[in-house]
C-alpha cells in the first residue's frame, strides 16, 4: 500500500521521539530524579508508531505497563507525560499514575494497565460502545506476549468476535514476560494463531518494521469500520532494556545472552525506517540527522518543563476519586 | 404511589431509565429470558442491541462494560456477587481506581447489580453477601436496597450517577411487595425506617426486615427499638446513626455479611470512635458466623442474622 511522505516522516519522528524520551527517562532515573518502576520500550517503537499512524484522533488505544511509547506515538503531550513520571501536578494524572498509568485521556486514550492483560477488556467495551452508538471509531488495545495468556485476553477476543466489534488487538510479543521466554509460556508457535480459535484474522507482522505494522493496522481498521468485525495483530519485536527501572539488576545471561540481544539491535526498528527514507530520497542522511537531534532538544524541554512544575500537596490527595462527589468517611 | 414486589421494582427502574436514556443498556448472563425476573419484558421491549445476553465470561464482560462507559455509554451489568470473584481484576485494578488513577480524566456510569442469594440452599458457592470487600476498595458506591422502594429509586439513582455503582440485591427480599415511587432515592441519606428510644438496630439489606420484625416482637415487651436502613454503604450516613444512637444510647447492627470487618463492623467502629459518650451498654453485632455457608438446611440456617438473634442481642443491651 501506499504510505504518503508525510506519514513516512512522521514515523521517523515519533520513533525518535520515544527513544529519546526512554533514553531521557533512564538516565533520570539513574540520577534517582523519580521512585518507582518505569518500563522501557525501547526496541519496539515501530509497533506503537506503525499502529498509532493509521488511526484517526477519534479511534481509541489502551496500554499496559510498558506504555511510555503509546501515548507518545498517538499524539499525547510529550511535556505531559515527563511530568506525570516525575510525579508533578502537570503530569496526564497530575501524579497520580506515575509511568504505568501514563495515559492522555485528550488523544483518545482508554488507560494504561498495572496489571497486565487488564485493558483488554476495557478497550473491547469501547469497541462494543462504537457499535451500540453506530459511531465510526476503532478501539486498539495492546498487550504482550505475556497478557496473551491472560483470561482476559481470552475472554475479550472471544467477545469482540462474537459482537463482530471493531477492535484490534496488537500483540506486542517482544519474546519475555520479565524473564520467561515467549517459547516456555505459549503454547502455540505464534500468538497471532490463537486468532483461529476467535474466528478472526491473525496477522503475524514484523514489529520492527514501522510501515508494516502501519499497513496490517490499516487493513484492520478498514474491516472494523467496515463492521466485519475484530483483528489480532502480533507485532515480533524485543525489548533491548531490562524488564523495569528500579527491579534491580536482572543478570542477562540467565534468561537472555548478550549474543541474542545484539542480534535483535541489528533490527532497530530506527535504523530501518532511517535506511528506508534515504534510500527512497524522502530524507537526507542530515535531514534524519536534525530529527534526531531536535527531538532531543524537546525532550530536555519536557525534562525541563516536568522538573519545574509543583508536587501536588496535601490539597490534592483526595481530588478525582468522585465524578459525583461523597463525603470522606 | 403504587406497591410492587422487589424484583418488578428493579425492572421497572431499568425499563425507565432505558426510556429515557439511549446511552443506558443492559448486559449480563440469560437476562434475555430473565432467570432471575429482574430482566423480565426488556428484551421484547428494547431487543437485541441493548438487552445483551453474555457468555459466561465475567471479566471479560465486567471489563467491557467499562470500556464502554468510558467512552459516553451508561451499562448495567446484571450478576451474581459470587461470579463477582471472577471479575475482581476489572472491579478492583479498573472500574474502582481508574478515576482518581488518571487524574480524573476517566468518569465511568457503570452499574453492577449483583443478586445476593443467600439461605435456600445454594452452599458455599452461591451464597455471597460480600459488599464489606468492596467498602474496603476506594472508588465504588455500593448500595444495599432493603424495601421495593429502595429497589427502584437507588437504582434509577445508581444508573443516573456517574461514578461506578455496584448494588446488592438480597434476593430473600425479591418477592416483597412495598410501596415505590417514581422517584429518585439519594446516595447517603438512610431511612428511619421506625422509630424508637431504648435502642437502635441497623440492617443491612434483608436484616432490615429482620430488625423491623425484631422490633415489633419486643415492643410487646415493653423495649421500644429505632430501626435505621442505611440505603447506602458508600456513602454511609453515619449522622443520621449517630444521632439515633445519641438518643438511644444502644446499638445493635444486623449483617448478613460475615462478621469480621463486616459493614457491621465499620458501623460499630464509626460509633466508637465518634459516638462513644451515646453508649450505655456495648455495641453488638449480629452477623453471620464465620464460617463458608454449608448446604444442609439444619446447618445453614445457624449462619445468618435471624429474628431471635436480634432480639437476644437488644435484650443484651438493656441489662
Amino acid at each position: 500500500m501506499e504510505i504518503t511522505k508525510e506519514i513516512q516522516i512522521l514515523m521517523l519522528e515519533r520513533m525518535w521521539t520515544i527513544r529519546n524520551f526512554e533514553e531521557k527517562v533512564i538516565e533520570v532515573h539513574e540520577g534517582g530524579e523519580f521512585v518507582g518502576p518505569a518500563h522501557p520500550y525501547i526496541g519496539e517503537e515501530a509497533v506503537a508508531v506503525g499502529v498509532c499512524l493509521a488511526l484517526k484522533d477519534s479511534d481509541y488505544i489502551a496500554g499496559n505497563h510498558r506504555s511510555h511509547g503509546h501515548p507518545l506515538a498517538k499524539g499525547g503531550s510529550i511535556k505531559k507525560a515527563m511530568a506525570e513520571i516525575y510525579g508533578r501536578v502537570d503530569g496526564y494524572c497530575k501524579g497520580k499514575g506515575g509511568s504505568m498509568h501514563l495515559a492522555d485521556f485528550s488523544v483518545g486514550i482508554l488507560g494504561e494497565s498495572g496489571i497486565v492483560g487488564s485493558s483488554v477488556p476495557v478497550a473491547t467495551g469501547a469497541g462494543l460502545a462504537s457499535k451500540m452508538g453506530k459511531k465510526d471509531f476503532v478501539s486498539v488495545v495492546f498487550f504482550g506476549d505475556g497478557a496473551s495468556n491472560q483470561g482476559a485476553c481470552h475472554e475479550s477476543m472471544n467477545l469482540a468476535s462474537i459482537w463482530k466489534l471493531p477492535v484490534i488487538f496488537v500483540c506486542e510479543n517482544n519474546q519475555y514476560a520479565i524473564t520467561n521466554s515467549y517459547e516456555n509460556s505459549v503454547a502455540v508457535d505464534n500468538v497471532s494463531d490463537r486468532a483461529v480459535a476467535y474466528n478472526m484474522p491473525g496477522i503475524l507482522v514484523d514489529g520492527q518494521n514501522a510501515e508494516a505494522m502501519y499497513e496490517a493496522t490499516s487493513e484492520a481498521v478498514k474491516r472494523a469500520r467496515n463492521g466485519e468485525g475484530p483483528t489480532l495483530i502480533e507485532g515480533l519485536t524485543y525489548r533491548f532494556e531490562e524488564h523495569s527501572l528500579g527491579l534491580g539488576k536482572i543478570r542477562r545471561g540467565e534468561y537472555r545472552d548478550q549474543e541474542e540481544i545484539d542480534k535483535w539491535k541489528q533490527r532497530d526498528p530506527l535504523d530501518i525506517h532511517t535506511k528506508k527514507l534515504i534510500e527512497r530520497g524522502i530524507l537526507s542522511e542530515s535531514d534524519c540527522k536534525e530529527i534526531e537531534s531536535n527531538s532531543k532538544a524537546e525532550i530536555e524541554e519536557a525534562v525541563n518543563f516536568a522538573r519545574n512544575s509543583a508536587f501536588p500537596g496535601p490539597e490534592d490527595l483526595f481530588e478525582g476519586m468522585w465524578a459525583n462527589p461523597i463525603p470522606k468517611p | 404511589m403504587t406497591e410492587k414486589i422487589f424484583a418488578d421494582a428493579i425492572n421497572e427502574a431499568i425499563a425507565e431509565e432505558m426510556r429515557r436514556d439511549p446511552s443506558v443498556f443492559i448486559m449480563g448472563e440469560d437476562i434475555r429470558l430473565s432467570i432471575y425476573g429482574a430482566t423480565k419484558n426488556l428484551y421484547k421491549e428494547f431487543g437485541e442491541e441493548r438487552v445483551l445476553d453474555t457468555p459466561l465470561s465475567e471479566n471479560g464482560f465486567f471489563g467491557a462494560a467499562i470500556g464502554a462507559s468510558l467512552v459516553g455509554m451508561r451499562p448495567i451489568v446484571e450478576t451474581v456477587t459470587s461470579f463477582m470473584w471472577v471479575a475482581m481484576d476489572q472491579l478492583i485494578s479498573q472500574a474502582a481506581k481508574m478515576r482518581y488513577m488518571f487524574g480524573g480524566q476517566a468518569t465511568l456510569p457503570v452499574v453492577y447489580r449483583a443478586s445476593m442469594a443467600y439461605g435456600s440452599g445454594s452452599a458455599a458457592h452461591h451464597s455471597d453477601r460480600n459488599y464489606p470487600m468492596f467498602m474496603n476498595m476506594p472508588g465504588l458506591k455500593i448500595a444495599v436496597p432493603a424495601t421495593s422502594a429502595d429497589a427502584k429509586g437507588l437504582l434509577k439513582t445508581a444508573i443516573r450517577d456517574d461514578d461506578p455503582v455496584i448494588i446488592f440485591e438480597d434476593t430473600n427480599l425479591m418477592g416483597t411487595r412495598g410501596e415505590v415511587s417514581d422517584e429518585e432515592i439519594p446516595f447517603g441519606k438512610a431511612e428511619i425506617i421506625r422509630e424508637g428510644n431504648d435502642c437502635t438496630i441497623v440492617g443491612i439489606a434483608g436484616s432490615v426486615k429482620l430488625a423491623l420484625d425484631a422490633a415489633n416482637n419486643l415492643e410487646k415487651e415493653g423495649i421500644s427499638c429505632e430501626v435505621i436502613n442505611p440505603r447506602t454503604l458508600v456513602p454511609l450516613d453515619k449522622q443520621s446513626i449517630l444521632s439515633s444512637v445519641e438518643k438511644t444510647g444502644r446499638l445493635v447492627i444486623a449483617d448478613p455479611a460475615h462478621k469480621v470487618c463486616s459493614a457491621a463492623s465499620e458501623i460499630s467502629s464509626i460509633v466508637a470512635e465518634e459516638g462513644f459518650w451515646f453508649l450505655q451498654s456495648p455495641i453488638i453485632k449480629v452477623a453471620s458466623e464465620q464460617v463458608h455457608i454449608p448446604y444442609s438446611p439444619s446447618l445453614e440456617k445457624l449462619v445468618y442474622p435471624n429474628v431471635d438473634k436480634i432480639s437476644s442481642a437488644v435484650k443484651k443491651t438493656m441489662e
